[in-house]
């Protein structure tokens, strides 16, 4: 075990199932000898060469399609979208093509392929490569959508998902790839669909993933410190196939739930997380759920207002107070 | 230059010197800036392609349009933006042209008839096209030019939109500026076919390449296919052959380009080669060229007092503002706003 940093997790992760399986390869803008634009190709041009670390065009839809044919044809390919705000030109060939041909052929082919892209606001570069648009990609049957919190997760969750035989995008966090913690070495897989209670506790329930996984346990923290609130978290790590039963086994303890997501607030992936608490656990909740989420505007550049539209451990603690000292 | 020499004014050849003055000054104190970490988040600089926003925007009247690109800050100067106001929004500030809200890839003066700048690569090459059909249907001999790069015309959108314009005849000039690089990726490793003006016959319009680091020379080629827009005669593609000078981005090692290919360039730089053509065929004397030079210098340093030190951050109270017309964010869902 050794301190890595996000990006070398993700790394790590590539070039160990791309020693293990001749089939895995990469394709994607900038992956060669510019390792990626946030680094986690680094390296692996150099190691692996120019036919298992595909620089291509700028074109979005096809290198997601060749992903989907190279798949269904044999390959295990792993495709990056330098941005998930490019993902639109992809869209296309990820939800129509990815995700439906299982299905669409009677379940006689499989498209083993995982779409590696990043999200988040964080870096002042505005409205289009800012956005968390994974709840996009839950709304397509036939596909999973994984957004690791941690440098372990992203190991252990992106060598299962090379493994995995469904195409799956596996969303990382651009402000997370400059975070270090603990990553076992060598073999390491998490299963997909199991979310990770990362603090326990009694009283209330806060439900989240990825980047703000991290900025919820902070604040559960610090509550724990300064107002005697003791909060249980979970990190649900995969969205698709979401751990549903993890967040009722916590809920039916606490009665109490704040939802946490960066992406916009309308129509968030956490109101599916609701719905299934009320048809599921309703009769335990003590209060109204709440839901700490992105603002509804395209996100601005300027650092005044980029800093507004996303959950801060400070907003999640507000809703968290509220809700446990009755005031919802 | 000699033939040029009688249809250029002196107050013209000078306009161009100071416009591509002002690009080059503004964009190495972007660079400044973003090294000092004054100006947050990302900014392409187009520094070493002057020639190209300046001589094609000096081919258009004041009704026409452009679209432009995450490379936008030529543009935006050479369709007349304010040095001021542009520095205030790559700051984030208030006072910017998009209220800070767009930040350096979203540079525009949308009321100069700049459509704006994309952070999508070759996502204005449609706007563009759509922009040269509303040109069409009204009637009025507008036309539009429509910029992008080498990178952006291997996405989709470009085979898309330029089939739809060629067959629609559509009054718009499409300016590929060929720098050789798509951020790390090479036309050599990115393009089946190298010669990009080739693609026009696809779809049934003229292709030609320019030197881009000439601004006489994209002038008259722009001139001449804005010509042929006009006429109705539709559409033309034209490659513009130049170099960017700084990396991709701030923290750029440009590990994918040699120091040999990047002299080749700056021995060609747009800026000194018009200045040397200015002084031999007597058009500007050195003492001109000079106060040129001072002009732009004292502006720029008026641009960063302001955009620095005279404008605030927009105030948090404003952030649902202009998400839509009409309309605003109210506690339980959007609301419409009263009219007064
Ligand atoms: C759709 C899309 N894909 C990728 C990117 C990331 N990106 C930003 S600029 C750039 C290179 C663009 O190259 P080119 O069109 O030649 O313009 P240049 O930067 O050379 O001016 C890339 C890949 C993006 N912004 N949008
Ligand atoms: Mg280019």
């Amino acid at each position: 075990m050794a301190q890595k940093f996000y990006w070398e997790a993700v790394k790590e992760a590539l070039r160990e199932e791309m020693l293990r399986d001749p089939r895995v390869f990469l394709l994607g803008e900038d992956i060669g000898v510019y390792g990626g634009a946030y680094g986690a190709t680094r390296g692996l041009f150099e190691e692996f060469g120019p036919e298992r670390v595909r620089d291509t065009a700028i074109s979005e839809a096809a290198i997601t399609g060749a992903a989907v044919g190279a798949a269904m044809a044999g390959m295990r390919p792993v495709a990056e979208i330098m941005y998930v705000d490019f993902m639109t030109i992809a869209m296309d060939q990820f939800a129509n093509q990815a995700a439906k041909n299982r299905y669409m052929f009677g379940g006689k082919t499989t498209v083993p392929m995982v779409l590696r892209s990043e999200g988040g606001a964080g870096r002042c570069i505005a409205a289009q490569h800012s956005q968390s648009l994974e709840t996009w990609f839950c709304h397509a049957p036939g596909c999973f959508v994984v957004a690791p919190a941690t440098p372990a997760d992203a190991k252990g969750l992106l060598k299962t998902c090379i493994r995995d035989e469904n195409p799956i995008l596996f969303l990382e966090h651009k402000m997370l790839y400059g975070e270090k913690g603990e990553v076992p070495d060598g073999e390491f897989t998490i299963p997909l669909g199991v979310a990770n209670v990362t603090r326990k506790g009694t009283q209330c329930t806060i439900v989240s993933y990825s980047r703000m996984a991290n900025r919820s346990l902070e604040a559960a923290k610090k509550m724990a410190e300064k107002d005697g609130i003791d909060c249980e978290v979970i990190d649900l790590r995969c969205l698709q196939p979401l751990d549903i039963d993890c967040v009722l086994d916590s809920v039916r303890k606490t009665g109490k739930v704040v939802l946490v997501s960066e992406a916009y607030r309308n129509a968030n992936i956490m109101c599916e997380v609701a719905m299934r608490i009320n048809e599921h656990a309703f009769d335990y909740l003590d209060a109204p759920m709440q839901r700490v989420c992105g603002a509804d505007t395209p996100i601005p550049m300027s650092p005044t207002l980029e800093d507004e539209v996303i959950p801060t451990a400070e907003k999640i603690c507000k809703a968290v107070r509220n809700l446990v000292n009755h005031k919802v | 230059m000699a033939k040029n020499k009688t249809k250029h004014t002196k107050d013209g050849l000078r306009k161009y010197l100071r416009l591509m003055i002002s690009i080059r000054q503004f964009e190495d104190k972007v660079f400044e800036l973003l090294a000092r970490d004054v100006i947050k988040g990302a900014s392409h600089v187009y520094a070493g392609q002057e020639a190209v926003a300046v001589g094609a925007c000096a081919a258009i009247g004041e009704k026409d349009y452009i679209t432009s690109t995450h490379r936008g800050h030529g543009h935006c100067i050479a369709r007349g933006g304010k040095l001021k106001f542009m520095l205030a929004e790559l700051c984030g500030k208030a006072t910017g042209y998009c209220r800070g809200r767009g930040g350096s890839m979203h540079i525009a003066d949308v009321r100069a008839g700049n459509l704006g700048a994309t952070g999508i690569v070759g996502g204005n090459i449609p706007v563009g096209t759509g922009a040269a059909l509303a040109c069409k249907l009204r009637g009025e001999g507008q036309v539009t030019l429509c910029f992008f790069g080498d990178g952006a015309c291997n996405n989709g959108v470009f085979h898309e939109s330029l089939n739809m314009a060629g067959r629609w005849g559509l009054p718009i000039v499409y300016c590929l500026e060929n720098n050789l690089y798509g951020m790390s990726v090479s036309v050599d490793v990115a393009c089946a076919v190298q010669d990009l003006y080739m693609r026009s016959s696809s779809y049934d319009m003229p292709g030609v390449p320019v030197d881009g680091q000439n601004v006489l020379e994209v002038k008259e080629a722009v001139e001449k296919a804005v010509g042929r827009a006009r006429a109705g005669d539709g559409p033309t593609l034209l490659e513009l052959k130049t170099y960017r000078y700084r990396g991709h981005s701030r923290s750029d090692p440009r590990k994918y380009r040699t120091k040999e290919e990047e002299q080749y360039w700056h021995d060609r730089d747009p800026i000194t080669l018009f200045e040397a053509n200015l002084l031999k065929e007597e058009l500007m004397s050195e003492a001109e060229i000079k106060e040129v030079h001072d002009d732009v210098t004292k502006e720029m340093a008026e641009a960063e007092d302001f955009a620095l030190n005279q404008s605030p951050y927009p105030d948090p109270k404003e952030l649902y503002e202009d998400v839509y017309k009409g309309w605003i964010q109210g506690e339980r869902g959007l609301v419409r706003i009263p009219e007064n």
